[in-house]
């Protein structure tokens, strides 16, 4: 995201916009925390790669500023995480802070799937996730979502 | 709630439907269980032609035990009503406990949180968010005695689903056993134990598996010698199934875990296969298929009396007996309607009854949306009880048995269950099978293609892919645990860090630390005891953390490769 926003940032936005058509969305899947329930962010990551999303799986036991690194490190699009334990209201929180504190997080789509209850939805929404995936969602939504979320918050519709 | 033009199109498939059975066709061109067993329009004497009543399915309370480990089963006593549960600090969860039992539990089930379960002290940075979320924070003996607070070991059995500390947890019980005048000789209850499934399901191990082989077993060693009541290990298929394997897998997997732990107890501990199998015990998911389920129960007795009587040659009755819990599937509820979870977990407790099971949990109603409040939990207990008392399914043993169908199901599930299980073995075992990437490569594979399946409405779930909501909306508020928890724990742990002697804990854990060096110098082929300075720790007062702490000083942290 830091060298695609600089591009932006330039004004050279155009050939910008052509580099990112032939480049798929990259997203990061990490589960924050220590909740070992992974079969969601598995099933998840795998649909997207077979919808030909470029996924960079980060798997379990990651503190908010692992996932944060490693959404630098990685350049992505997107961070996906998936939070089961119920530790969301605090976990989400850190992470879009830390992302905000290092000026990234209007540069990159926040999305959270899990045991969300309904009531939490204001909480992550103000801490800046932008989409919540409750249970039952299906793959292909969450794939629709990615892509209209990324053209909206980023301005780029990607491939 | 679907809104008026989805009804309509209902109204209309429904009708479609009555057109087509008229001229004989069939809702689906295949039928099949969750497995991908494909299921005919009938069965009949001809299906169950091969089977041979006395050798494969035999009378309850005999070999091979297909239809149950007792003669009488349900009709002598029901099932021990087991309740998973935990939350908060300590003192929570006993309230919690005293409510359910007021409401007929029999048996306690301890849920631990995410960091007790991973062996961190609430403390812990590591441990941000999550002190007693999931399940209870313990990271003390003295946290094990509020736990107990007006309970007495030696009057209930409570199982503590815990694998990666379980040493150190169990070395705690124990202490308090002793501390209120019980022998260890009179306690019983269950320590999950099984940490070769946390590889490639439940996520909690910590060291290499062949470490947590090592730990898992020494544990068995010390019971086996000391605590005769003591089931030392629930080898759990339940979070195999729940990340996404078949019914067939969750069957054979756990088999072939089984398998490792008793040739690791009886080729390196070499103990006698008779002196601690009547100790082993496992646990199930009761899952969707209904049938399916009461097969995979059937084929669970029978396989593992055959595999201990012809492969480790146990000669006494109950090192023969797969003595199980049931737990209703998590994974099945859905966030959707969730007062209609009530409904799945009482026909999957009913399967886990017709199944013949040990103990039961069903789950309660809101677990898709948050831990379960008291009302739910409540209803799910109650729930057990109409299952034990109202219906007439405990009148007479397996009464699904001799059923066509069931009987064939049985017997796939059992030939599927050894091809697997054979499989695994050819592999070199369940160490093996983890460390070649196995398990995880076949798991995502399975999980996949359930979702596919959900995705092309070949498995229907009410709420999510038929009759789905215009909008979520649920009736009941979400249960809390308070934020400050976290900071009260914190302090009160500082606290106790610094009211006790800190050269006895240096010493232990330095004894810690050398057993541990030694199994790994020998790579684990001559196992020394460990439990008992376990125990020592616990007298000293050395935390959890602290203890497995020090023995990943010297196993290390083990990470899974990114397999999805």
């Amino acid at each position: 995201m830091r060298s695609r926003m600089s591009l932006v940032d330039l004004g050279s936005r155009p050939y910008f916009e052509m580099v990112q058509m032939i480049k798929p969305i990259k997203v990061l899947m990490a589960k924050p925390g220590l909740d070992g329930h992974d079969r969601g962010i598995k099933v998840v990551s795998r649909g997207l790669t077979e919808s030909g999303f470029e996924v960079i799986y980060a798997g379990l036991w990651n503190t908010p500023e692992m996932i944060v690194e490693t959404a630098i490190q990685e350049d992505v699009d997107v961070i996906g995480l998936s939070i089961l334990s119920g530790a969301h209201d605090v976990l989400i929180p850190a992470i879009t802070g830390a992302l905000e504190g290092r000026g990234l997080l209007e540069n990159v789509v926040v999305l959270v799937g899990g045991t969300i209850p309904l009531e939490d939805f204001d909480l992550l929404k103000r801490s800046g996730v932008d989409g919540i995936f409750i249970p039952g969602t299906t793959i292909s939504e969450i794939a629709v979502m990615i892509k209209r979320l990324v053209k909206d918050k980023i301005g780029i519709e990607l491939k | 709630m679907i809104g008026e033009e989805a009804g309509k199109k209902l109204i209309k498939k429904a009708m479609e439907e009555r057109e087509r059975a008229k001229k004989g066709l069939e809702r689906r061109d295949d039928f099949e269980t969750l497995s991908w067993v494909p299921v005919k329009r009938i069965y009949t004497p001809e299906d169950v032609r091969e089977l041979n009543y006395d050798k494969d399915v035999g009378r309850p309370g005999e070999y091979p035990y297909t239809r149950g480990i007792y003669p009488n089963m349900f009709r002598g006593r029901i099932w021990t009503i087991r309740m998973f549960s935990g939350l908060g600090g300590p003192e929570d969860t006993n309230r919690r406990w005293k409510e359910l039992m007021a409401h007929g539990e029999t048996g306690l089930s301890t849920a631990f949180d995410f960091p007790t379960i991973n062996g961190i002290d609430s403390d812990d940075p590591l441990a941000l968010g999550e002190v007693g979320r999931c399940g209870v924070s313990v990271c003390t003996f003295e946290d094990m005695e509020s736990l107990f607070s007006g309970i007495r070991p030696d009057e209930i059995t409570v199982n503590f689903t815990i694998n990666t500390p379980a040493e150190y947890i169990l070395a705690s019980y124990f202490a308090l056993a002793k501390k209120r005048g019980i022998p260890i000789s009179k306690v019983g209850g269950t320590t999950q134990n099984d940490s070769l499934k946390d590889f490639y399901s439940q996520k909690h191990y910590r060291f290499s598996p062949e470490a947590h082989l090592y730990l898992n077993t020494d544990l068995i060693r010390y019971c086996t010698k000391n605590a005769p009541l003591w089931n030392t290990i629930s080898i759990s298929g339940y979070h195999i199934r729940e990340a996404g394997s078949t019914a067939l897998q969750e069957l054979a997997w756990t088999i072939a875990d089984g398998v490792e732990f008793v040739r690791y107890l009886t080729e390196r501990w070499k103990m006698d296969v008779d002196s601690f199998a009547p100790r082993l015990s496992f646990f199930w998911n009761a899952h969707d298929n209904f049938f399916e389920e009461v097969a995979k129960f059937r084929a669970a007795r029978k396989i593992w009396a055959e595999i201990m009587r012809d492969w480790f040659g146990a000669k006494n009755p109950r090192s023969l007996m797969c003595r199980f819990h049931v737990q209703t599937g998590g994974c099945t509820l859905t966030y959707q309607y969730p007062e209609t979870n009530i409904a799945r977990v009482a026909i999957q407790g009913m399967a886990a009854v017709l199944g013949g099971c040990q103990s039961l949990h069903t789950d309660s109603y809101d677990e898709a949306i948050c831990t379960p409040t008291d009302k739910a939990a409540d209803i799910a207990t109650l729930t057990q009880r109409i299952l034990a008392y109202e219906i007439g399914a405990t009148d007479t043993v397996d009464p699904l048995g001799g059923s066509y169908y069931v009987e064939w199901l049985t017997r796939e599930m059992t030939e599927g269950a050894m091809r697997e299980i054979e499989k695994i073995e050819k592999m070199g075992g369940a160490t093996k099978a983890i460390l070649d990437g196995y398990f995880w490569r076949e798991i995502a594979k399975s999980a996949s293609e359930y979702q596919g399946k959900i995705e092309k409405n070949e498995i229907i779930k009410v709420g999510v892919n038929d009759i789905k909501p215009e909008s979520m909306e649920y009736s009941f508020e979400p249960l809390r645990i308070p934020l400050d928890l976290e900071e009260k724990r914190r302090k009160w742990l500082k606290e106790y860090r610094e009211n006790r002697d800190g050269n006895k804990i240096d010493t232990i854990l330095d004894t810690l630390r050398k057993t541990a060096e030694e199994m790994h110098d020998n790579k684990f082929d001559e196992p020394q005891p460990m439990f008992e300075h376990m125990y020592e720790a616990v007298n000293v007062k050395a935390t959890m953390g602290e203890v497995m702490d020090a023995l990943q000083d010297v196993f290390g942290r083990f990470r899974e490769p990114p397999i999805f």
